[in-house]
């Protein structure tokens, strides 16, 4: 059989319809200042493990954003919590926390035994 | 004698020849609203604190949009100033604006005393201090300048070179130094520097047709007529390079270049570039002597430090002490353009004011 996964547009285009805002809404809740991020890249431009990995914290934000939180539990196992990406944010986002409260709740519903 | 006054004095009221009118600050905006003013009749004190009117037009080697040039601005509103009958009053810095039985009294820190009727402040704004952002070294690395550098060293010696006196080969326009950064307690746009970003670019390249030219933004703010048009000759004519991405840190290697970091958030990966010079763009802050001229009156700040307006759409000259009316970027940053037509509907507004007001013969 021939892939026309292509003409499936679920695959390739980002869902807003069905938005799984679970993540976030926790994030934003007790890390309000993450709302106001623009995506200027200065947090992963700065970041120690993006400067080793391919990980990207900008992304991870985005992704939140996104609703696309399949991707995000084992990426951000990267992070080293240093806290350089704070330093450089314009908008004053306290991203650090930001990772550790996804993780935080990353654990929490999977001991709760929910599917994120 | 003031060879526009006889035209106007028909209109013109007895009562309002008598009315005298202090602007503060000689720049551009000063000396168009003192220039209608007086060519309207009144009494009009000009007062600056440098040697000359001009204010940062002075240090411009050209004008975006169009290159043309600042001096000839300058000398056009000097001879308006002139003609119009305007006193002009340099070497004084106004530190107090007090209302005294309805009348304003302005002061210096020695014994200059001016007593009016209506003030218009048009203060200016001041240039950001980029060494404040340490991490782009500028103050520790010689060949970190900012947008301001560019125009005096343009200006005085029609050049730009490395502090090593060589060529760059290889330049970096930084956006947003200074705004849009909660860091630094400025979280507003400054309005012109990218499009004074896109100039320079376009200057460097006509001076250096081999020096490649890297512009790094947050979001290109191109928002007056015909900036867009200068963004796409960058483009197509000079080769500008646009990346987007906030710089995070400069460094500076050995042989006096600088290494950059920032991401190329559209390709998402951190970049690293080695550049000759980086030049950046520094943002309009209030001016100095704002807080202190708004101590002994109503004037208030708003939310970025600059005077406020009653009404920011309706009565955007309009302090909120009454009597006391804003011009140009005082109130915000502006571009040339607009601080002339925002200092021209400051001296209506002082007009209407004067005539209106019940308490000085007015109806
Ligand atoms: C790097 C840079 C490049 C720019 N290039 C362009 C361009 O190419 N084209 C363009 O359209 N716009 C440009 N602008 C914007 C332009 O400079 C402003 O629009 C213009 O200077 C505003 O004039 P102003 O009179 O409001 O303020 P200013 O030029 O700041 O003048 C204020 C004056 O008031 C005086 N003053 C302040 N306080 C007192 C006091 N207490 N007592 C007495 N005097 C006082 C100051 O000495 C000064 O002379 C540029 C801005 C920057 C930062
Ligand atoms: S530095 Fe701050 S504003 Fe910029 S992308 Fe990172 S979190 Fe967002
Ligand atoms: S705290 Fe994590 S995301 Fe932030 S700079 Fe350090 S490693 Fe990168
Ligand atoms: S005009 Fe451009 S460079 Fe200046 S603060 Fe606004 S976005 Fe930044």
């Amino acid at each position: 059989m021939e892939d026309f996964s292509f003409l499936n547009p679920g695959s390739r285009q980002i869902d807003f319809d069905n938005f799984d805002d679970r993540l976030l809404l926790y994030v934003l809740e007790y890390e309000p200042s993450f709302v106001t991020c623009i995506s200027c890249g200065g947090c992963t431009a700065t970041c120690s493990a993006g400067n080793l990995t391919n990980f990207n914290v900008r992304k991870i934000g985005l992704w939140l954003r996104r609703g696309e939180t399949e991707k995000l539990s084992q990426e951000i196992e990267k992070c080293m919590f240093c806290g350089k990406c704070t330093l450089v944010c314009p908008r004053d986002i306290n991203i650090r926390n930001v990772i550790l409260l996804i993780k935080k709740r990353i654990s929490e519903l999977k001991t709760e035994n929910q599917p994120v | 004698m003031n060879r526009f006054l006889p035209d106007v004095l028909i209109h013109t009221t007895e009562m309002m020849k008598n009315k005298h009118v202090a602007v503060i600050g000689g720049g551009i905006a000063g000396m168009e609203a003192a220039s209608v003013l007086a060519r309207q009749g009144l009494k009009v004190t000009l007062v600056e604190k440098q040697k000359a009117t001009g204010g940062k037009l002075n240090d411009w080697h050209h004008l975006f949009p169009d290159f043309s040039s600042p001096g000839v601005v300058v000398e056009n509103l000097d001879k308006k100033t002139v003609r119009a009958g305007v006193n002009v009053v340099c070497h004084t810095e106004i530190s107090h604006i007090e209302r005294n039985n309805g009348r304003f009294e302005l002061s210096d820190q020695r014994d200059v005393k001016i007593f009016a009727d209506a003030v218009i402040v048009a203060s200016g704004f001041h240039v950001f201090d980029a060494t404040l952002k340490e991490e782009y070294g500028y103050g520790l690395f010689s060949n970190v300048i900012t947008s301001v550098d560019f125009e005096r060293r343009m200006k005085k010696h029609g050049k730009l070179l490395t502090l090593q006196g060589t060529e760059p080969r290889r330049v970096a326009i930084i956006h947003c130094v200074g705004s849009r950064d909660a860091k630094v307690g400025n979280i507003y746009c400054s309005k012109v520097c990218c499009i004074t970003g896109i100039k320079q670019a376009i200057e460097i390249n006509k001076m250096l047709p081999e020096c490649e030219v890297f512009c790094f933004y947050m979001d290109l703010r191109l928002y007056g007529s015909k900036f867009d048009s200068l963004y796409l000759e960058a483009q197509k004519r000079h080769k500008i390079q646009f990346i987007r991405g906030r710089l995070s840190e400069a460094a500076e290697r050995p042989d006096k270049s600088l290494q950059l970091k920032a991401e190329d958030t559209l390709q998402g990966r951190p970049l690293r570039m080695n550049v000759d010079l980086v030049i950046l763009l520094v943002g309009m802050e209030p001016a100095l002597s704002n807080s202190s001229l708004m101590r002994n009156n109503q004037m208030k700040p708003d939310e970025n430090g600059f005077f406020r307006s009653v009404n920011m759409h309706e009565a955007r000259n309009v302090g909120t002490q009454e009597g006391i009316f804003m011009a140009g970027t005082a109130i915000c940053p502006m571009a040339v353009n607009e601080t002339l037509e925002n200092a021209r509907s400051a001296a209506l507004e002082v007009m209407n004011f004067l005539r209106t007001d019940k308490n000085h013969g007015g109806f």
